[in-house]
């Protein structure tokens, strides 16, 4: 097991190293300029300004010369400085990787606890009352648009109620913990509900599909209850597929939901990797966007060790 | 207790409560709101330029000159706006024997920054020292090298000289000074001081602030809020606070209005003259919606390397085609105004009389007939060759009012025997790619800014166009060439007589008018949405906002 870890490790730092170059090189092939929109929209900037601020900001150079600058930089610990922003990578990305980590835990956190008992119970009473009112609901779920979603729990819970703030993470002046669980209600709420739907739908089927095993049958003609066969012997096989979604899903820890995000005006990471990548900032873009990868391969080799709990026989392969 | 105890006690329990609920109502008016669609990238005056930006810093910041809002030059850091006729400022020959100007500025001697530091030639002149620096990542650095010397008189006096000698010589409005005394270790390396500057790296230092207010919190991509600069020389503001959220999302920006997040939109930088339109006809009760025409231009360019439209009958008639009246009307409820030529009716140098194009499809249809385009049998023109008039239009993708606008224009055009098609692309491969390199076949739709008096040179000259050799510098992305017009152009930068200088603006927009290097459509309306108990507020329609007259913005009622 080890050795697979190991070479999982190694296999994901060379997927890391391809993707920073195929992401840096689709960022330069992107038609336009940015230099020369801030030019669009400004009277005062020449030509010759413009030409000075692309050599500036490096942008009038070689793509591969470019990257390996870049590369040369990070392999040293240098990340270097955000062209948008002005401050170093590290700090621009420290607040919108806080923000998104809250908001995408705290909505898997509710989407999840919602979602695997209820996708039990749905296939534990499959083709009765509760699993079609569950499906129904699920549906309802991947069905709504999250920032239709979003604004309609704005207009109820801002607007109409007033209960709780329209956007943003903080109040001006306040910034205290139950300030910060208030600005989290509702964007966790849109993506929780969005969540829940999918999730409630792969636990139901793979539940059903461990219910309907040999062994949970002579489980219960040794007279073990429904809900004792299902919780003690089907939820450990029934979960490796849900596993494996929730995984994949670890990537969107940290690249966050952009739609989510603008709706809720939300700093987070979707929104700053969207304006990094139309911004040709290519140091913020290509240290966000490596981080999500990384995520995501870490969350599969995670993924790999939840196996193997999960299944004892994978242990020894 | 008898019962009418018991009532008046209720109605003065009653009456507690009122005033308790009123006193709240009061003190929140004690802090102004505002909610805008962009978080500024930066801080500092001198670096890279948004609207956002521009509008956040005119609370804390003040330049030597600007445009108020009846467009007119006016000094703000200096006591006096220098001119020839009050001999602070002489023409001279420059060392390379061209006509230069020595425009003398006295700072206000009351001006200090936050911190107490007066506000001196230090400051001047290290401005200039960041501001030509290549390195140092000024976005119009040509206008600090345009400085040949500056001359220190005393701590508040100084000679600029400047080579050359055009007509808005005394406009300084981007000269914004950055404090020597804070910044000037962050310059030690010019390659890093867009980075290492306190602007960035101490953004609530009170020095880097002169205006009636400084920054004191900063919350990247979510709000900044600002306080009274205790060391403001001018007329006290009246908000205790003021907090700018940024929201990007209209349906967001309008639900944070409607719940109190927020209690005014800029028109500058928030919604779009639609969504503007919109909200007033759902909630206008609370709140005044103000609609300021400005400087954007919006106009539909012509590729001048198509021979088709280098016809000047046809680019006449697809003008007199478009119901642009009816249209504004109709779509944007008569508050975008339609326009003549590219300069605004707001501005000292419009001529009214200036050649019309009403809708007029019998016109229209005459020209295109004289240009050798003739209607058939099946409705679509062509020429004498059998070929069809096919046009192609193209805007930035997503932007509403455009696509609207676009389709009404096609509609016009096929009526008129033209088949249009239209092909739109994201905002940034449309201006960074195809209005750049003049790539699009036939026309493109979109809007130019402009500033007060602007001379068109960097468009209209035939220099200005964009080419591989040139290595796409200038923004004549049209390809119009007219030797009378780029005489005209430079004729009218370096004429100080505003009379004479009148009659070459006539010119201007008589040859504007007769050529149409490009088609007019409208100047663009900004929607300022502001509650009914904030006064004082007054849009000025340019790219210098109605925060520099944050001190005058008060809560009545």
């Amino acid at each position: 097991m080890t050795r697979r870890i190991a070479l999982r490790l190694v296999q994901a730092a060379l997927v890391l190293l391809v993707l920073s170059f195929v992401v840096y090189a689709l960022m330069g092939l992107m038609p336009g300029d940015p230099i020369e929109l801030m030019a669009a929209g400004s009277p005062t900037m020449t030509a010759e300004d413009v030409a000075r601020l692309k050599a500036l900001y490096g942008i009038d150079k070689p793509l591969v010369g470019r990257y390996l600058h870049w590369l040369g930089g990070v392999l040293t610990g240098e990340l270097g400085y955000s062209r948008l922003t002005g401050l170093t990578v590290l700090r621009t990305l420290a607040e919108p990787l806080g923000n998104t980590l809250a908001l995408m835990v705290a909505s898997l956190a509710c989407a999840l606890l919602l979602a695997l008992p209820l996708g039990i119970a749905a296939a534990l009473r499959e083709r009765r009352a509760l699993d079609h009112a569950l499906n129904l609901a699920a549906f309802a779920a991947i069905s709504l648009p999250v920032f239709w979603l979003g604004l309609l729990l704005i207009i109820a819970f801002a607007v109409t109620l007033g209960w709780l703030p329209a956007s943003g993470v903080t109040t001006v002046g306040g910034g205290g913990l139950l300030d910060r669980l208030r600005h989290l209600a509702l964007p966790v709420a849109a993506l929780a509900l969005a969540g829940f739907g999918h999730y409630l739908r792969y636990m139901r089927a793979s539940m059903i599909e461990a219910m309907r095993a040999d062994w949970i049958r002579t489980a219960r003609a040794k007279g073990l209850s429904l809900l004792g066969a299902a919780l003690r012997h089907a939820l450990r096989n029934a979960l490796i597929p849900v596993v494996t979604i929730l995984a994949l899903d670890l990537g969107t820890l940290f690249s966050g939901v952009v739609v989510t995000e603008t709706v809720f005006a939300y700093p987070g990471m979707g929104k700053l990797i969207f304006d990094s990548v139309m911004g040709n900032d290519y140091n913020l873009a290509l240290a966000a966007l490596m981080l999500a990868t990384a995520t995501t391969l870490l969350g599969s080799i995670l993924a790999d060790l939840a196996y193997a709990a999960l299944d004892p026989r994978l242990r020894f392969r | 207790m008898s019962r009418w105890k018991r009532l008046g006690f209720g109605i003065a329990a009653l009456a507690a409560l009122a005033s308790a609920a009123a006193a709240p109502a009061r003190a929140a008016h004690e802090q102004l709101t505002i909610g805008i669609s962009q978080f500024p990238s930066n801080f500092n005056p001198l670096i890279n330029s948004m609207v956002a930006k521009a509008y956040v810093l005119g609370l804390v910041l003040r330049p030597f000159t600007t445009y108020d809002p009846s467009w007119k030059l006016v000094c703000m850091l200096c006591t006096e706006l220098p001119t020839v006729e009050n001999g602070k400022a002489v023409a001279e020959t420059t060392s390379d024997g061209k006509k230069g100007v020595a425009i003398t500025y006295t700072i206000r001697p009351e001006a200090k920054w936050g911190d107490g530091t007066p506000i001196s030639t230090d400051d001047v002149l290290f401005t200039w020292q960041v501001g030509k620096d290549p390195q140092s990542g000024v976005n119009n650095g040509k206008a600090f090298r345009d400085i040949t010397a500056i001359d220190v008189k005393d701590a508040h006096t100084f000679t600029m000289h400047v080579n050359k000698f055009t007509f808005d010589y005394n406009a300084i409005n981007d000269f914004e000074l950055v404090p020597a005394h804070l910044d000037k270790a962050a310059f030690a390396d010019p390659a890093s001081y867009k980075n290492r500057s306190l602007y960035e790296t101490d953004t609530t230092n009170p020095g880097l602030w002169n205006g009636p207010y400084r920054i004191t919190q900063v919350e990247r991509g979510q709000f900044i809020v600002f306080e009274p600069n205790p060391m403001w020389w001018g007329q006290k503001p009246f908000f205790r606070r003021i907090v700018v959220k940024a929201i990007e999302a209209t349906p967001a920006l309008e639900a944070n209005l409607l719940s109190g997040g927020v209690d005014m939109i800029p028109g500058e930088i928030g919604m779009t003259l639609d969504a503007g339109l919109a909200f007033e006809s759902r909630h206008a009760p609370g709140f005044t919606v103000t609609y300021k025409p400005g400087l954007s231009f919006e106009q539909i360019s012509p590729n001048f390397d198509n021979p088709i439209l280098a016809d000047k009958r046809v680019r006449q008639a697809l003008l007199y085609g478009i119901d642009r009246a009816g249209t504004a009307q109709q779509i944007f409820q008569g508050k975008q105004q339609p326009a003549d030529t590219m300069v605004n009716p707001l501005d000292w140098c419009y001529d009214p009389n200036v050649r019309k194009y009403p809708y007029d499809p019998a016109k229209a249809a005459q020209l295109l007939d004289d240009a050798g385009w003739k209607k058939g049998a099946d409705g679509q023109r062509h020429n004498a060759d059998g070929k069809p008039l096919n046009l192609e239009l193209m805007t930035t993708a997503g932007n509403r009012n455009r696509e609207v606008t676009e389709i009404v224009v096609q509609q016009a055009w096929q009526r008129l025997g033209a088949n249009v098609t239209l092909r739109n692309q994201p905002a940034r491969t449309f201006f960074g790619e195809t209005v750049l390199k003049h790539a699009y076949p036939d026309f493109a739709l979109f809007a130019w800014f402009s500033a007060p008096e602007n001379v068109p040179r960097e468009i209209l000259n035939s220099e200005m166009i964009p080419t591989q050799a040139n290595n796409f510098g200038g923004e004549n992305s049209n390809g119009y060439k007219n030797p009378e017009m780029d005489k005209l152009l430079d004729a009218i930068e370096v004429e100080l007589d505003r009379t004479k200088r009148a009659e070459l603006w006539n010119k201007f927009q008589a040859m504007f008018a007769e050529d149409l290097p490009m088609l007019p459509l409208w100047f663009r309306s900004d929607p300022f949405i502001l509650p009914d108990w904030l006064k004082g507020v007054v849009p000025t329609g340019h790219q210098y906002p109605s925060t520099l007259w944050i001190e005058t913005w008060r809560a009545e009622g």
